[in-house]
């Protein structure tokens, strides 16, 4: 059965919808069999450390639409990541050469009283006072824990905004506490568009949908050549882009993680082709990425040329660096599937990967093909990762794991994981911008960056000195799975 | 009245895990969805501290714990967090979904407390209030859950003093500011519990509450619900004072006003003061020809987007001791009804000469939108957040930024209150003003 259902207003978090998972420790091998065979089983944690929630990745994709705007139905408290989403936005704007606009975001304040007499008549009252004062193009609501659960009907309000208002206003179901998976407000957002703005295909076009955060443009460089036009979606869209996104030659995803429903939907809904190969890290994956964009677009003759033509380039400079790299070991901590192509990358550069902390896996995408499956196809092509650890960002097995194994260098994707690689002395590396390592390209740029970690270790080394240590001494000599147990499957998760 | 907020600069009610991630050894234990934690760091964090940030143990309520209670989750996350985290003060806050769906967390943290686990709770809930109020609930609860419990009844302790103020975190120069008023409260001869940041002693300094002649508080209103329970709970008399003392002039007034209060000894605070005064003044004089002459152009009017002790203690400072002229002056901390007009009344008498309006808002958009219909006769200064920098650009004025969200600029020990704070406020801003010309 299909996992994409336009008709209802929340889509299905990815424990039910994917089997997802958050807890797991054993080799990498071990995981993709299980997932596999379809008896994955997740595994809880007696005790934990905060996490992200699906309201705030699901408004990292929405407050940057430039015509739409934002409506939290939420305590104050829940808005706190508007300011730092404001601040991305800016930055993009800027490497985009964009007019500085901010980022039009509202909260409707839910206070005690409100959650005794509901809160739809402030957030339609809200949304009135928004449209006049804005004139956006749409309004997206993301919802709260308060909200869910003190039952506002949230989608009746938007609905009856739109015909009143003549824009979409656009209910996007969020709430925190539903999924332990934060990328499920990634698919809620999508969920959003693809159900409230997307339209169908008025004919073909030579434009190439690609979902994205808001890092570097480099599939001009790729499709221009190729006759195609890159439309980078959803940060930096304005509503009408994304109506016609049903027109496109085909889906490109810079993360699987990020854009498994956007893709698929495009797919099944309005034929849109997805580009399943997982994508284009290390030198072999970028070669398999290139192949499969080359058959979906009808350019294989070209692609082979440029594969051959990069080969001569890049190959030689990547020795030189594979030298340099000998013997260096790492520890990668990140989301799925960009920490599964942070792997592949180290693993090309020759480093011995010893393990890796990952969010969370997903035993299968929306598309339902295996060939998607990016850990499968890092092992296939670099071998298994023992020490293969799913964590949704628990900072305490990290410490205890990093203290253990003592890497040269920690490479980590998300904010708050660093800090650890650095108090206890490991150089370490997180880089913000997810296309800097895509394609041949990035595998030297990795290089590059990863050598100037290496050889900058002033830094961490008097850090380490001088930090103190939350974590018990007892904690630190326990092994650091012990919180993790009970077997549950998913099913019943 | 609609309260919808655009352009956010405090948080809710679980934003007061800042509040004990600002306690020496302090580590919050949050019964709450996942989000909730990572978004209070976001608009008030700059940096974990010693257990803050993604070292903050929570329940990360899911699903069936909104469906059939979360009290056994709790109790395993406590049970993890008093093995796993070295602290020496864990505070329980719920958030929204635990108090909506209503699990007993003042049971559940009981049976810690009787084991003597040094362990508080508090309702926390996002929709119950803001971070300014919850400071004061945290703070209570403390005093209530922990501090009381290991008071045994000693003497009360001549010159010792609780100093609350600014709501750490909240107040971005919160670390700096309480080294600075701990600093002149010495100077005049106290002994001071700061409770928060590097000058505290942690949990043993807080264990002494009960023990101080009177309490101080420095602030608008969060806080007083504070000073009244100490009142009640142990008859300790406290001082208010209205407002966060930046500079000479409002310094000295502080200092004195504390002296006639807590009945000090006269001699040895105003030669304090007079050598603090001595010093503050050398610099202010030594560049009043700056002030003076700078001829290309120097803010001569401020507007003030600011909590309510902030606001009033610079529209005070730039007004008596920089001679910027008020405009009109925007508090957005959501300022009780009740607290408004006592508030309002001192910016009537904000110099002996003046009076400045001002209004409450928290709908940033709407404030923005009203400085921008201002005509712009000469250059403004405007104190703000980060959200306040295309108003600034657009207008030209000059931008220092006080209030959360900061974003553009890193705090590790800048303070803006006393003597010290008053000369590094000057520097700040004339370093904006002078960066403009090139």
């Amino acid at each position: 059965m299909s996992n994409i259902n336009v008709k209802s207003p929340e889509v299905q978090v990815r424990e039910v919808r994917l089997g997802s998972i958050t807890g797991f420790e054993g080799t990498a091998e071990e995981l993709v069999r299980c997932a596999r065979a379809g008896n994955l089983q997740d595994k809880t944690r007696n005790f934990s450390q905060c996490m992200g929630c699906s309201s705030r990745t699901a408004f990292c994709q929405l407050s940057m639409i430039k015509d739409a705007v934002v409506v939290n139905h939420a305590p104050v408290g829940c808005s706190g990541d508007f300011f730092g989403f404001n601040f991305t936005y800016r930055v993009g704007q800027m490497e985009r050469n964009l007019p500085p606009t901010i980022g039009r975001y509202f909260n409707t304040n839910i206070e005690e009283k409100d959650t005794i007499f509901g809160a739809t008549q402030k957030l339609e009252a809200t949304i009135r006072e928004v449209y006049t004062r804005l004139k956006p193009n749409a309004v997206f609501i993301t919802t709260s824990c308060a909200s869910s659960i003190i039952g506002d009907d949230v989608e009746s309000v938007a609905n009856s905004l739109t015909d009143e208002l003549g824009i979409p206003v656009v209910a996007c179901f969020c709430e925190g506490f539903r999924s332990k998976i934060w990328t499920t407000g990634f698919d809620s957002a999508y969920h959003s568009i693809v159900r409230k703005i997307v339209k169908p295909p008025r004919k073909k076009s030579n434009k190439v949908n690609i979902i994205n955060f808001w890092g570097s443009h480099i599939f001009d460089e790729i499709l221009k050549p190729l006759g195609y036009e890159p439309n980078y979606i959803v940060p930096f869209s304005t509503i009408a882009d994304l109506e016609y996104i049903s027109e496109a030659a085909a889906t490109i995803q810079i993360c699987p993680t990020l854009g498994t429903y956007l893709g698929a939907a495009l797919e099944e809904i309005y034929g849109v082709p997805e580009i399943k190969a997982p994508p284009a890290y290390g030198i072999a994956g970028t070669d398999n990425w290139m192949r499969e964009l080359g058959k979906v677009l009808d350019r294989q003759e070209e692609i082979e040329k440029i594969i051959v033509k990069e080969h001569i380039r890049v190959i030689p400079i990547l020795e030189e660096y594979r030298e340099k790299l000998k013997g260096k070991t790492a520890y990668v901590t990140a989301g799925a599937s960009h920490g599964h192509a942070l792997i592949s990358l180290l693993k090309e550069l020759g480093l011995s990967v010893q393990g890796a902390a990952i969010f969370h896996h997903d035993p299968v995408y929306d598309n339902g093909k295996p060939d998607s499956d990016t850990l499968l196809h890092t092992i296939n092509t670099y071998g298994d990762v023992h020490n293969y650890n799913v964590c949704n960002k628990q900072a305490f097995e990290l410490v205890n794991i990093l203290n253990r194994m003592r890497p040269d260098i920690m490479i980590a994707r998300h904010g708050g994981m660093t800090l650890w690689g650095a108090k206890l002395g490991i150089p370490t590396l997180l880089i913000g911008d997810e296309q800097f390592g895509f394609g041949y390209q990035g595998v030297l740029n990795y290089a590059e960056r990863i050598l100037e970690t290496l050889d900058n270790r002033e830094f961490v080394s008097n850090l380490a000195k001088h930090s103190s240590m939350p974590y018990t001494k007892w904690w630190l000599e326990q092994n650091p799975f012990s919180f993790l147990g009970g077997n549950v499957h998913v099913e019943v998760y | 009245m609609l309260k919808f907020i655009e352009q956010p600069r405090y948080s809710c009610a679980i934003g007061a895990q800042q509040t004990i991630v600002a306690i020496k050894r302090g580590v919050p234990i949050l019964h709450a969805g996942p989000g909730c934690s990572a978004k209070v760091s976001d608009i008030i964090g700059q940096g974990e501290g010693y257990a803050g940030g993604n070292n903050i143990p929570c329940t990360n309520t899911g699903e069936a714990d909104v469906v059939y209670g979360g009290e056994e989750r709790l109790r395993n996350v406590i049970d993890g967090a008093l093995k796993v985290i070295d602290g020496d003060l864990y505070v329980v806050l719920t958030g929204c979904t635990s108090d909506i769906v209503g699990d007993d967390v003042g049971r559940v943290t009981a049976e810690y407390q009787q084991q003597g686990v040094p362990i508080v709770f508090a309702e926390t809930g996002g929709f119950k209030s803001n971070n300014y109020v919850s400071h004061e609930v945290v703070v209570n609860a403390i005093i209530d859950q922990y501090v009381d419990i290991n008071y045994k009844g000693e003497k009360v302790q001549k010159n010792l003093v609780n100093v609350f103020t600014t709501v750490p975190y909240q107040d971005p120069y919160w670390n700096g500011n309480l080294e600075e008023l701990k600093r002149v409260l010495e100077g005049i001869g106290l002994k001071v519990n700061i409770l928060f940041g590097n000058e505290s002693n942690g949990v043993s300094e807080w264990k002494t509450i009960p023990q101080a002649e009177f309490n101080i508080l420095a602030g608008a209103w969060s806080g007083l619900e504070i000073v009244k329970h100490l009142e009640e709970k142990y008859g300790t008399p406290y001082l208010h004072f209205p407002y966060l003392p930046i500079g000479g002039i409002e310094t000295t007034k502080f200092l004195r006003e504390v002296v006639e209060f807590g009945n000090l000894d006269k001699t040895k605070a105003e030669n304090f003061i007079k050598s603090e005064e001595e010093k503050y003044y050398s610099f202010i004089e030594r560049t009043a020809d700056f002030m003076l002459e700078f001829r290309y152009g120097l803010p001569r009017r401020f507007y003030t987007i600011l909590d309510a002790t902030y606001s009033l203690g610079f529209s005070k400072f730039l007004l008596n001791e920089l001679g910027i002229i008020p405009a009109k002056q925007f508090i957005v901390d959501d300022t009780p009804e009740i607290y408004r007009k006592q508030i309002e009344e001192k910016f009537l008498k904000i110099s002996d000469f003046r009076t400045s309006t001002v209004s409450f808002s928290i709908d940033g958009g709407e404030i923005q939108k009203e400085i921008r219909q201002d005509q712009q006769k000469n250059r403004a200064l405007i104190l703000g957040s980060g959200w306040d920098r295309d108003l600034a650009n657009d207008i030209k004025a000059d931008l220092l930024i006080v209030s959360a969200p900061v974003t553009y600029r890193l705090i590790l020990n800048c303070g803006y209150a006393g003597y010290r704070g008053g000369l590094r406020a000057i520097e700040d801003i004339y370093d904006r003003v002078l960066n403009t010309y090139r």
